[in-house]
């Protein structure tokens, strides 16, 4: 390949990705040439790639660890005579701790692993979660997983298994979270290690667990199962602080009362009415008012299911499928849920059918009474508008 | 491309190991690549996963799901990875010929 004077590959439409004032990762893979030789080819593809406008790794990839059956995605590159540093450049998923938190010891252990066995490159972190360990070769992923485990990290999922679940930040640092995120993040991941390590569904599952509505994991979009704090009874007030927001130049009744999605609350310039039981816990007044406004203190969450990316029905955000799980709860329901859902999904799931599409493909009420739950109102934004209701036949009713 | 050399024989696979000409398989392409995956003999319950798999793959032109090998084999999937300790995608598709599985894993 055609190298500059200094060695390095000529890359002059990446250069162009090191000027401005974001962060460039280009500067970032450039610095990891220090460390490894990988990277060098990795720009040297990269930058053909922009050249050509088209893609330069081969299709799939399957390599692993012994024992199990996921956690490490294969890559080639499909011209490795050019880039014969990145002609393996496999990425191993390692499981996060629950909300990202690290301290600089574990950062340090992990990136020594890392500058041993692989490219030194990183990505913090995968969409999913992982801390991505991107790029090394076939013949290092046991030694790198050895030393992992060693240090106390394990991987985390890929292919038809339990990927890794993930959470918000929720107690540690949050004063809004209606249930202990992290803890239920943690104990899950620890519960299911067997679903997680050894692909045994018929498609991916993932869990993600948010500690009120504002959802900053994402979970109603990213999770098959989304568990979102919530709470019962009413908002906490104080009215002092209220009081202090309004004298502070915040005009209530514009910027909360009259935003509220169902038209519950009241300011008289005074005091701040809100009719608790019209509220639909959707965030934006406290969001507003956050030293004034708290959630409740009967708190729980709702679970959601079905959440997906469009292939091959369509892009789903999860819905409703139990209103309201009280906190010290929620943990002992999702395990008592997923044992059914699993259960119907393997007996009925279609192969690469996610929870979601199984769920259109055999209906709700197909669904609920499989995995034995009732419907209820909470489930639907509306009732159907069409009149083709089926009915099931009873013993000793009309046909 | 790769090859595979084992016991004077070479196969071609692709980088993973996968034979790359399913119908070139044999029982022995299955003994030769069972050390790659980790199995020194294969045992009688090995032979009832790799013909199992094989035999769906002649049938149905795809891998089974996994649930429906163990149901068929009777092996939970923990047993499948004793006998297979790279599992049944990497481990007992590559000694059973097939090509290799895609998607997102
Ligand atoms: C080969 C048999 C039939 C087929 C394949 C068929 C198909 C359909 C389809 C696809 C629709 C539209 C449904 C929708 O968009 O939601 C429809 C609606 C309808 N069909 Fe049929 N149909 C058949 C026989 C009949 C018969 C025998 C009648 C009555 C004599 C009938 C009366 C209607 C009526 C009235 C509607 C409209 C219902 C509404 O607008 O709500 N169909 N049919
Ligand atoms: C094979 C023959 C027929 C087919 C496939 C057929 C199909 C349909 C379909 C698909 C609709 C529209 C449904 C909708 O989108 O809402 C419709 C409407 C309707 N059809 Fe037929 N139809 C057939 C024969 C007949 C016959 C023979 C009659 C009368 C005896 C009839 C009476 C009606 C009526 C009254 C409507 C509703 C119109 C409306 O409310 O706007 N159809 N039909
Ligand atoms: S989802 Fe709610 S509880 Fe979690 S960090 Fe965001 S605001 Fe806080
Ligand atoms: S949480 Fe939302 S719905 Fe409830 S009172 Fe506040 S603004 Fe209104």
């Amino acid at each position: 390949m055609a190298d500059g004077s200094n060695g390095k590959p000529k890359t002059e439409l990446l250069d162009q990705l090191e000027k401005g004032p974001w962060p460039s990762f280009v500067k970032e893979i450039k610095s990891a040439c220090e460390t490894s030789d990988a990277p060098k080819d990795l720009l040297g593809q990269l930058e053909l790639s922009y050249k050509e406008k088209k893609g330069h790794w081969k299709h799939g990839g399957l390599v692993g660890v012994l024992g199990y059956g996921g956690g490490v995605i294969g890559r080639y590159s499909d011209i490795p005579e050019q880039f014969p540093k990145v002609a393996h450049f496999h990425t191993m998923r390692i499981n996060h701790p629950a909300g990202w938190f690290y301290t600089s010891d574990a950062l340090r252990t992990i990136c020594d692993i890392w500058e041993r066995h692989g490219s030194g490159l990183t990505n913090m972190h995968g969409s999913t979660g992982d801390i991505i360990l991107l790029g090394t070769t076939t013949d290092q992923l046991e030694p790198t997983f050895q030393e992992l485990a060693n240090a106390g990290f394990d991987l985390g999922g890929s292919g038809s298994d339990l990927r890794t679940p993930s959470c918000c930040v929720g107690q540690a640092r949050c004063e809004w979270a209606c249930y202990d995120t992290m803890k239920l993040c943690y104990d899950l991941t620890m519960n299911y290690q067997d679903e997680l390590h050894r692909p045994a569904f018929a498609y991916k599952f993932k869990i993600k667990m948010a500690g009120c509505p504002n959802d900053c994991v994402a979970s109603i979009a990213r999770a098959d199962c989304s568990v979102i704090g919530t709470w019962k009874d009413d908002i906490q007030v104080d009215e002092g602080e209220v009081a202090k927001y309004a004298a502070g130049g915040l005009d209530i009744q514009k910027e909360v009362c009259s935003l509220c999605p169902s038209k519950c609350m009241e300011w008289d310039g005074k005091k701040l009415a809100i009719e608790n039981h019209e509220c639909v816990r959707c965030m934006h007044c406290i969001n507003v008012m956050p030293k004034a406004l708290r959630p409740g203190k009967e708190r729980g969450a709702v679970v959601l299911l079905g959440a997906k990316a469009p292939i091959m029905q369509g892009a789903l955000l999860s819905s409703v499928l139990i209103p309201f799980v009280p906190a010290d709860e929620i943990e002992e329901t999702l395990k008592e849920l997923f044992t059914r859902i699993w259960e119907f999904w393997d007996e009925y799931g279609r192969s690469r059918e996610r929870v979601g599409e199984l769920i259109q493909r055999v209906g709700m009420s197909a669904f609920l009474e499989g995995i034995g739950l009732d419907p209820a109102p909470e489930m639907v934004s509306a009732p159907r508008d069409n009149p083709y209701i089926y009915f099931q036949n009873v013993e000793g009713g009309d046909k | 491309m790769p090859t595979f050399e084992v016991h004077g024989k070479c196969y071609a696979v692709d980088e993973d190991g996968f034979l790359e000409e399913p119908t070139l398989w044999n029982e022995d392409v299955a003994k030769d690549f069972a050390e790659s995956e980790a199995i020194a003999d294969l045992s009688p319950d090995h032979w009832k996963v790799i013909n199992y798999i094989r035999n769906y793959y002649l049938q149905f032109g795809i891998a089974p799901m996994i649930r429906k090998v163990c149901k068929e084999t009777g092996f939970k999937l923990n047993e499948i990875y004793k006998l297979f300790p790279s599992g049944p995608a990497k481990g007992a598709c590559k000694l059973a010929g097939l090509p290799k599985p895609t998607g997102c894993v």
